[in-house]
């Protein structure tokens, strides 16, 4: 693909600079001048809110380290401090247990984007996996990071978590006391989490980097599925996407901002805000929202080990998507079927997600086994079927073509 | 100095650098062990494990009290006749994870049940005296537990684990 300009520095300094260090000409090309496609629409922006939500994350939470204790006596209280004497300390906690979950909405949104699109498929595998990896990474911190509080809810989260690995045969539990430093979670498991908390978003933020620049390599899907072909199918990143990125940050905050300053505490659970106590597990104990439809599929399958490994599986499926999906035409805008089936795994993921927030009794196990069923299903039956049977629709010529008409 | 090349020929340069990586790659992996084993329990948490000594006199029929070992809860279960009869009665090999209630107590203190008090399945404690077979119940995920400790019903895989323990006398236990 052609640029749609090229840098020329004409202030001296700039000149110099770029002579011996081409930062400006990559950002040029990378968020000036770079094509992207003309039909982008709005589902295209949360890579723009991610990276937003990133930075908020860091900032906030490398204030919060400031003040915040890793010690299994001080954690929780020290937590309360934050909220209660430090200057604005409410707020930028707020904004960091909300930001996460922020974070994991727009990456749900991101991701459900890609596979309605099919921005997985050739050439955008490595894009895709590197995205994988992020959300790892991003659940990883996000459990960690939950830990910290040191609250019941936190303590018993970080205990079922840390015993998932306890199903791995023979050498299980000599895993699980490495990951405590002890024979419980304790101080040790609380210190190492706060270290790793504090390390993974700047692993996150150099994955992002990758991400990014796989991205360029391949150049950005679009609703059509089509490779731009001409300069005509394309626009320059600043100011059409700058500024539509932009706008939709800025609707993104106000929902953020509705969360922390109305109902700062409405997606937390009341029982982190009892101190962490390890000899009683509170009645009900259910994880973080963003972790509700895996947390469903562990819970339908009534054997330990088994169950484990379809958490695992159902994250780890992800990754081998580009090659799952066995159809040529990428967007499901010209495959009638798959996007009746893609609705159906959404509704699927999404009611896991509310199964996992239920008792695990009657209709709720009944129907979380069937959307488990169909989860996999969707991977492993559904997808590499429906390239060999499905009938698509005829794709337009060009991207211009399919906005402006034939006649362009 | 012979400039004869030799891409063929095996040189003493070739064993060289074979030799040179080999020591590096064990030097690396020697590197990994302290990074890694510094993880593992340090000594003051071992230290603390030591055996703990246990008064079960002051235990009423039918009391479960929970004492500490080695930071892991353990649940010591004075049973009534009628309790240690219901976990006689179950045919063993109806079990999921077949164990008879002989090998579950010491012999001759049938009436004292003790167990760690840890969920086999995702580590929660269990509580007393609630399900269907008058045990435990796990909060997380719906795990039973019979009078003996043993798994009936949820996704548990396995009984409540024994904590290694001997009676140092009739009313007293060493856990440990």
């Amino acid at each position: 693909m052609s640029g749609h300009s090229t840098y020329q520095p004409t202030n001296r300094a700039l000149i110099w600079l770029e002579k011996r260090l081409p930062i400006g000409g990559l950002i040029h090309s990378s968020f000036i001048a770079y094509p992207t496609p003309r039909n982008l629409n709005y589902w295209w922006t949360f890579g723009g809110i991610l990276s937003f939500m990133l930075g908020v994350q860091i900032i906030t939470g490398i204030i919060l380290a400031m003040h915040y204790t890793p010690h299994v006596d001080l954690a929780f209280k020290s937590v309360e401090t934050i909220m209660r004497d430090v200057n604005f300390g409410w707020l930028l906690r707020y904004l960091h247990a909300n930001g996460a979950a922020m974070f994991f909405l727009a990456v749900y949104i991101h991701m459900f984007r890609g596979m309605y699109y099919g921005s997985y498929k050739e050439p955008r595998e490595v894009l895709w996996i590197l995205g994988v990896i992020l959300y790892l990474l991003m659940m990883a911190t996000g459990f960690m990071g939950y830990v910290l509080v040191w609250g019941q809810m936190s303590f018993w989260a970080a205990t079922v978590i840390t015993n998932l690995f306890s199903a791995i045969p023979v050498v299980g539990d000599t895993i699980v006391t490495w990951l405590w430093g002890g024979y419980a979670v304790g101080n040790p498991t609380l210190n190492r989490f706060y270290s790793l908390h504090y390390l993974l978003p700047f692993v996150i933020a150099g994955v992002v980097v990758l991400h990014v620049w796989a991205l360029h390599v391949a150049g950005q899907n679009n609703p059509t599925g089509i490779e731009p072909k001409s300069d005509k199918d394309t626009v320059p990143f600043t100011p059409y996407a700058t500024v539509k990125d932009g706008f939709l940050i800025v609707c993104f905050c106000l929902v953020y901002a509705w969360f922390v300053f109305y109902i700062p505490n409405y997606l937390g659970h009341p029982d982190n805000y009892i101190p962490a106590n390890p000899a009683v597990t509170p009645a009900e104990i259910v994880p973080e929202w963003y972790y509700l439809p895996f947390y469903a599929i562990l819970r339908s399958i009534p054997n330990k080990l088994l169950g484990v490994i379809a958490l695992f599986s159902s994250i780890g499926i992800l990754a081998f998507l580009p090659w799952l999906d066995t159809s040529k035409v990428r967007s499901a805008r010209y495959r009638p079927l798959y996007r009746q089936f893609f609705w159906l795994f959404v509704i699927a993921a999404v009611g896991l997600g509310w199964l996992g927030s239920k008792p695990p009794e009657g209709i709720y196990v009944i129907l979380a086994r069937v959307f488990t069923f169909y989860y996999f299903a969707f991977f492993l039956i559904v997808l590499p079927l429906l390239g060999i049977f499905e009938k698509t629709k005829p794709l337009p010529n060009s991207i211009s073509e399919s906005v402006l008409g034939a006649k362009a | 100095m012979t400039t004869v090349s030799s891409a063929e020929q095996h040189t003493r340069r070739d064993f060289l650098y074979i030799a040179t990586g080999a020591v590096g790659a064990v030097g690396a992996a020697a590197v990994l062990v302290p990074l890694i084993t510094q993880m593992n329990p340090d000594a003051s948490t071992i230290a603390a494990g030591a055996p703990v000594e246990i008064d079960l006199a002051p235990i009423a029929e039918g009391q479960i009290v929970k004492v500490f070992w080695r930071s892991k809860p353990i649940f010591i279960f004075h049973r009534t006749a009628k309790e240690i009869a219901e976990a006689k009665d179950v045919p063993v090999a109806s079990l999921p994870d077949p164990q008879p209630d002989s090998e579950r107590v010491k012999q001759g203190h049938e009436q004292w049940l003790v167990v760690i008090g840890i969920c086999t399945h995702l580590g929660c404690i269990p509580l007393a005296h609630q399900g269907e077979y008058d045990g435990w119940f796990c909060p997380c995920h719906g795990s039973q537990y019979d009078t003996a400790g043993r798994i009936r019903k949820g996704p548990a895989p396995k009984n409540l684990f024994l904590p290694p323990y001997a009676f140092i006398s009739d009313t007293k236990i060493r856990i440990g």
